[in-house]
């Protein structure tokens, strides 16, 4: 299926959940309310036309006007079928709605958003820090993010 | 103040009572084991937290992160794209070839460069010569974590000799910066393709051999077959890949499915688990993918040698790159599986942001799945046959 | 007995200090701590392998560090990981010694100046006797390595130090 049909059959089926979608780039994406992720995500995962079981990539992106980002790379091994699905919140209120139940791949890459970008997936099972210590403060890869001086008595810059 | 959601998990564990023969009553309990970060068959810095009922696994918790380099800070701070690639040689330090080229690639894609036909088989060499390298390594430490120290000193042996090809291409022995976005730093040595065609003769009668020694060995065997299986449907809903994915059944290869460089010009098999000692999707069909894999690498790197066209090997890039604003995601194949990488760019020199997709952090977090119920020993055979590189999971 | 092999034509008697003969049971047999972090851990794994053979100085894997005498450093070390090393070096018998292998481990490396979550040098939280430069440094640099640490025990006295 095309990029458009694809974004047809989800409009058809959520309506209002669809923000936004973009066909003139290399990479076609779809803007999903991030409120709404998990239904979008199960529908497109078990609709027969869709089918994609297989979550590539979730990347958290922060871009810098008060914006937070969640872009999921999907792909279909029956269809051989790409789409690139967007969900943003705010700096303020990061929250969106966790995949992980839809796509097992999903869970560390959502922590991993989480943990360096800072964006909180609600309903996931057990979002914690995966790279940085438990203790770490603040979202390292966040575009305002301050280098601490020390960490548990180590000094971190050179 | 720490979010509670940051602290680490805690288990509740199960205790019991059981009877003994003369009547006693022994209280019983779940034991949490630490394995790792410093620990001989956790490849590195990998830490796992073993819930054990005796000796059977009940719950395995992955803690990662001990190799947290910072990449994606690195790849957003430097001066320009090109300065991106030693660091990601560094990601997946045994790959280094496959992560530039991954890198190097969607940076083309973005700005739509075209290489020149010399460059693309170059790159296909030192890819396939890389994946081989990788793949000794991975069958010689699995070797060692199942007992077995001599495969362990022939896939070194033979390694070297990998590494003195690319020591010859660019005098780099493991970190090469090798590929570069619109070609490579520089043309191939005079005798390297001599040189190389020694090595995959030289080579192939190593595999028969390693074969005998090692994959068909009793001891072997019965470590690894039937254990740990990953069903098809659950490793593709883990998103695993590679040698991972492809053990359990399914005929998926990047390489041939989305191809790049020059991959659809040779002739070569992409190989996939059959079961052949016990359940497919084992230790054991992990183990024997990355086996053939290398004979099916030799096949490529004979046919790209004996193809290998005269020419430039830097395309006609500006000095500064300097991409339109805009986003993408390519994927390539490295040893370990589907390596990928998102770059946004927002038409400055550097990209605005990086996200690298790496098949070892993925795989990895398959582990808890398929190694419930198995026995603490099989517990080293699974790790092994997932072969993650630490630095390519924490990055 | 190596280097004094069939040299005697009677059974006999060497005399030498007590320290030189301590200090050379001590300088070959330096067994190491198994233990690899980064990317020099597979340079490390390569001296050990065929080509370079590093067990030829007496230099022999122990997983444990109790019986550990010497632990090198093998990559770049994290401020999550910097713990857990100071954890092993505390936990070796001494005399122990360490190297530091790769610039990561000496000063930071590459990741000096952005790396939010790299030690920059190992020397900040356990004391370091040898660096060895290079990123990655050859498996040849790891064995002048041992060979500079080597020379180090051979100097070492057992005599009390007076105090100053």
């Amino acid at each position: 299926m095309t990029a458009e049909e694809i974004v047809q059959l989800l409009q058809s089926h959520f309506g209002d959940a669809i923000v936004e979608s973009k066909f003139d780039v290399p990479q076609p994406f779809v803007v999903v309310d991030s409120k709404r992720m998990k239904e979008v995500a199960f529908v497109l995962r078990d609709d027969e036309a869709l089918q994609f079981d297989y979550c590539s990539c979730i990347s958290g992106v922060d871009y810098n006007d008060g914006r937070l980002g969640a872009i999921y790379h999907l792909y279909s091994t029956v269809h051989r079928h790409k789409i690139v699905l967007k969900a943003f919140c705010t700096k303020e209120n990061p929250h969106i709605q966790s995949v992980a139940a839809v796509w097992g791949g999903a869970n560390w890459h959502e922590r991993e958003a989480y943990d360096l970008i800072g964006i909180i997936f609600d309903e996931h099972p057990d979002l914690r820090r995966i790279l940085l210590p438990y203790d770490w403060e603040g979202y390292p890869l966040r575009k305002d993010y301050k280098v601490p001086e020390f960490y548990n008595g180590m000094k971190v810059p050179y | 103040m720490i979010e509670t959601r940051t602290l680490p998990t805690r288990y509740v564990t199960h205790p019991g009572e059981i009877k003994t023969s003369s009547g006693k009553t022994l209280r019983t309990d779940e034991m949490i084991i630490n394995m790792g970060p410093q620990h001989p068959s956790t490849h590195g810095v990998l830490r796992l937290e073993v819930v054990l009922d005796g000796e059977i696994v009940v719950d395995v918790i992955p803690h990662i992160g001990y190799l947290h380099r910072c990449f994606e800070k690195h790849a957003e701070h430097m001066t320009n794209y090109q300065q991106v690639i030693p660091y990601c040689d560094r990601m997946d330090y045994l790959a280094s070839m496959n992560n530039d080229w991954g890198y190097a690639l969607a940076v083309e894609r973005l700005m739509k460069i075209e290489v020149p036909p010399r460059v693309e088989y170059i790159r296909v060499i030192m890819a396939e010569l890389q994946r081989i390298a990788s793949h000794l390594i991975a069958i010689g430490t699995y070797g060692i974590d199942m007992g077995a120290f001599t495969p362990f000193l022939w896939c070194f042996r033979d390694r070297e000799r990998i590494l003195d090809l690319f020591e010859m291409t660019c005098g780099a022995r493991l970190l090469y910066n090798y590929i570069w976005v619109g070609g490579l730093s520089h043309d191939l040595p005079p005798g390297f393709v001599e040189k190389a065609k020694d090595f995959c003769a030289y080579f192939k009668p190593n595999i028969k051999e390693l074969n005998d020694v090692l994959s068909y060995n009793e001891i072997f065997v019965k470590r690894t077959a039937n254990v740990g299986v990953l069903p098809a449907d659950v490793a593709i809903n883990y998103a695993c890949s590679g040698p991972t994915l492809r053990a359990s059944g399914v005929n998926f290869d990047l390489r041939r499915d989305e191809p790049y460089g020059v991959y659809d010009k040779f002739e070569w098999d992409v190989i996939v688990g059959k079961g052949e000692m016990g359940t497919v999707g084992d230790c054991w069909d992990r183990y024997m993918v990355r086996v053939w894999e290398m004979e099916q690498s030799v096949r490529i790197i004979e046919q790209a040698l004996a193809q290998l066209p005269e020419g430039n090997v830097q395309a006609a890039i500006p000095k500064r790159i300097r991409p339109d604003a805009g986003e993408i995601y390519v994927r390539t194949e490295s040893p370990r599986g589907e390596l990928g990488f998102y770059i946004v760019s927002d038409g400055s020199g550097t990209p605005y942001r990086i996200k690298a997709r790496s098949p070892a952090f993925v795989n990895l977090s398959v582990l808890p799945e398929i190694s419930r119920g198995c026995m603490l020993a099989d517990l080293v055979a699974i790790v092994g046959s997932i072969d993650i590189v630490l630095g390519e999971v924490d990055r | 007995m190596g280097l004094l092999d069939q040299r005697f034509e009677n059974s006999n008697v060497l005399v030498t200090s007590l320290e030189g003969l301590l200090n050379w049971a001590r300088l070959s047999s330096l067994w190491q701590m198994q233990f690899g972090l980064a990317c020099c851990a597979i340079e490390m794994m390569a001296a050990s392998a065929s080509n370079f053979d590093i067990m030829r100085f007496g230099v022999i894997p122990r997983a444990t560090p109790r019986q550990a005498d010497v632990m090198i450093v093998s990559g770049t070390v994290t401020l999550k990981m910097a713990s857990r090393i100071k954890r092993l070096y505390d936990q070796m018998a001494e005399p122990r010694y360490v190297i530091s292998m790769g610039s990561c481990s000496n000063c930071g490396g590459p990741y000096w100046e952005h790396g939010y979550h790299v030690l920059k040098g190992v020397d900040r939280v356990i004391p370091v006797d040898v660096y060895v430069p290079g990123c990655p440094p050859r498996p040849e640099a790891l064995l002048e390595g041992i060979m500079k640490l080597q020379e180090k025990v051979r100097k070492e006295s057992v005599v009390k130090q007076k105090s100053a």
